[in-house]
């Protein structure tokens, strides 16, 4: 069946709220309209106003009333409309979603799902195409994954609403209608697994979310050039498989981080750290960044030069291969 | 006379007179009769009413042309302001021109009055740059996305004009949408305690893209929220162009007399999808919009008009002439306007230059470079 990573998202969404009348799902304008990707389709009129519901439009109080429901006994799946729009939830994300299961020494759980569509390559408005997540990772409490293909869209958004630790869903949302064929429920390693999806000898290319795709475009790009590319899906940004990354780069020796956020203090850095602590004498070149730049998110008729693709990546290939 | 805001918070400031009144102050009946109310003056004259329509159609037509270019492929995406004519361009009317205006993104009639090219602002929607206005040039700061933010800003600019003893005043727009959101909150509390020559002008549109006013508030109007920051709640007719000034002027004024600010509600309707990527047909009905369409704020004031021989034929299509090549500005502006030089991103991150950055955009040039040789060399 083909499905896309928005279908396969509805398709957790619905099939953990069958299974559990505890879950609800709410956020601006999930409900009736199904949400303005759709992810959330068909949930309102499937389970009813009370388990999936449009909330006043007030980011701080989805994520702050998320959090009051998962005490009581709730499991709340909450959406955060757009990337640039947690901003207002930053307070409730970051002082009490993340804190409050060590601050009460383990005696509160939080079930909490976020869900965070991120990224740009839509040409979307202002404020509509950030990459927030290293705020996230740098939390500590907060666990944060982003699915790369339509099955971890699913398989993810389960695994977050099962888990008793609030977990943020970065999702990529220029991937939305991304295609796979699957049959629907799918099964996936666990998220803090990094996945190898494809193997290469040369350079390894760690990625997550919306560059997986571009990574194995820019892969297919470089067999042209006779480059063996390593494509690493992170998957889980926090935990990060250290294992997985500094496997991979022992194998190559070499490797290259792929976000579309800005590069300092991005998730890029942190991997660089990690193979350098783990991995220094197997390196044949620095760990290099195709990132975005450190200046504001462009308008979108800029956002291609901004914006991390095939031929960046390809250009650090030859770069870190010419060491 | 002991100050209200001596009284604040003791206990003793009578509540009613911040209460908005049971009905929204309406001036004019949809076929242009007018109720004269010695409470709301309108005093504008004949040649102030033709304008104001004249700015009303203006409005109407480049918002039309603004969907139009957004179908062609012209603009990513566009949030009409048809239907909240009178809401926009009236109240933005009431102002004096030193007065600053803080929008949303939805203001173009706002704009227009304030002589805004308005091609300048669909540059944001095109995607060319983030704004092209100068902001202190038309007293109009840069469109606000991030919803409810621009509240604050305005009433930070108003306490500085305070501070200063400088007799201006700011209106910042927002939608019903955006009562919700914090920012609005703590901006009504700074402007009640600093006194604050500020006006919330909320435009009850009845939705916040799919979310309907029932399901945004359990306040029994928008306006009585003003009244826990003690500020006073105001509501006009948002289609009525004359109750929507007459209400802002008198609000504008009552704050730049130093009697602080005030939360006006005007209700009006947004007519068009809540942006050009909405399909309202999930969730409102045709007959709802039928009905809202008999409101319509722009034949309310031409039949006002028409029925005192103030418009005749002639002028009625110099308006519309005068419009359509307004219209056609922007889209000879709009149309394949090219991009601006990525390199720029780089420019205006900080005042002070930075290596850091100066080293990105070093890089990026290379980058173009190589690609402009590897299509060179394709081609
Ligand atoms: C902080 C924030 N959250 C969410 C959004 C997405 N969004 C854009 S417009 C809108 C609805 C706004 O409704 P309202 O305030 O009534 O203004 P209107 O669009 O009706 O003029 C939403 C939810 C946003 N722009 N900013
Ligand atoms: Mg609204």
């Amino acid at each position: 069946m083909t499905v896309t990573l928005a279908q396969a998202i509805n398709r957790a969404l619905t099939d953990a709220m069958a299974e559990d009348d505890r879950v609800l799902v709410f956020g601006e304008d999930v409900g009736r309209l199904g949400g303005v990707f759709r992810v959330t389709d068909g949930l309102q009129s499937r389970f009813g106003e009370q388990r999936c519901f449009d909330t006043p439009l007030a980011e701080s109080g989805i994520i702050g009333t998320a959090i009051g429901l998962a005490i009581y006994g709730y499991r709340p799946v909450a959406e955060m409309q757009f990337d640039g729009f947690t901003y207002p939830a930053f307070e409730q994300l970051v002082s009490h979603l993340a804190k409050l299961r060590n601050r009460s020494r383990g005696t509160l759980t939080l079930p909490v799902t976020v869900r965070i569509p991120y990224g740009g390559g839509i040409g979307a408005g202002e404020h509509h195409s950030e990459s927030p997540e290293s705020y996230w990772v740098h939390t500590a409490g907060l666990t944060v994954v982003s699915p790369g293909t339509p099955d971890d869209g699913y398989a993810m958004v389960r695994e977050a609403i099962a888990s008793d630790d609030p977990v943020i869903v970065m999702e990529p949302k220029r991937r939305y209608w991304m295609k796979a064929d699957i049959e629907l429920p799918v099964t996936a390693p666990p998220a803090h697994e990094a996945l190898v999806r494809r193997e290469g000898t040369d350079v390894t290319i760690v990625c997550y979310g919306p560059m997986v795709r571009t990574a194995l475009d820019a892969a297919e790009a470089a067999e042209e050039e006779g480059w063996s590319l390593e494509v690493l899906d992170l998957r889980s940004l926090s935990p990060m498989d250290t294992e997985a990354i500094v496997a991979s780069v022992q194998r190559t020796g070499r490797a290259i981080v792929v976000h579309e956020a800005g590069r300092s203090l991005g998730l890029g850095a942190e991997v660089a750290a990690r193979v350098q602590e783990a991995a220094f004498y197997h390196l044949e070149a620095p760990v290099l960044r195709a990132t975005g730049f450190d200046t504001p998110y462009p308008p979108a008729k800029l956002e291609g030069y901004w914006l991390p693709d095939v031929d960046r990546i390809l250009d650090l290939v030859e770069r870190s291969l010419a060491y | 006379m002991v100050d209200d805001l001596q009284r604040a918070g003791s206990g003793q400031l009578d509540p009613t007179s911040l209460l908005p009144p049971a009905e929204p102050v309406h001036l004019l009946d949809p076929d242009g009769t007018l109720h004269e109310d010695p409470d709301h003056p309108v005093g504008l004259d004949d040649a102030a009413l033709l304008e104001l329509h004249r700015t009303m159609i203006i409005t109407r037509r480049v918002d039309r042309e603004a969907i139009n270019l957004q179908r062609q492929g012209q603009l990513g995406v566009y949030a009409s302001c048809l239907g909240q004519e009178a809401a926009q361009v009236a109240s933005a009317w009431a102002l004096q021109d030193e007065d600053w205006i803080f929008p949303s993104y939805r203001e173009l009639g706002a704009a227009i009055v304030r002589d805004v090219d308005p091609a300048d602002l669909l540059h944001l929607f095109r995607g060319t740059w983030l704004s092209d206005h100068d902001p202190y040039e038309h007293r109009f700061a840069l469109l606000s996305i991030p919803i409810g933010t621009q509240a604050l800003h305005a009433t930070g600019f108003a306490m500085g004009a305070r501070f200063d003893d400088n007799p201006i005043v700011t209106v910042v727009y927002f939608g019903d949408g955006g009562t919700s959101e914090g920012d609005p909150h703590e901006a009504m509390t700074f402007a009640g305690v600093m006194r604050a020559p500020v006006v919330f002008f909320v435009q009850n549109n009845q939705y916040a893209i799919s979310v309907p006013l029932a399901k945004q508030t359990a306040a029994p109007t928008l306006a009585h929220k003003a009244i826990g920051y003690g500020l006073p709640g105001y509501r006009c007719d948002g289609n009525d162009p004359l109750a929507t000034y007459a209400v802002t002027r008198r609000a504008v004024e009552r704050a730049r007399a130093g009697h602080g600010p005030a939360l006006i509600e005007a209700l009006t309707y947004r007519m068009e999808a809540h942006t050009t990527s909405d399909d309202p047909s999930r969730y409102r009905s045709d007959e709802e919009l039928e009905a809202a369409a008999l409101t319509d704020p722009i034949v309310r004031l031409r039949n006002h008009l028409r029925n005192r021989d103030l418009l005749d034929d002639a002028t009625e299509r110099r308006f519309e002439e005068e419009a359509a090549e307004r219209a056609q500005a922007v889209r000879d502006a709009i149309y394949d306007a090219p991009h601006g030089d990525p390199l720029e991103l780089f420019d205006h991150v900080y005042v002070a230059p930075r290596a850091d950055l100066a080293a990105q955009r070093d890089e990026l040039r290379a980058e173009l470079a190589r690609r402009e040789d590897d299509d060179g060399g394709a081609a």
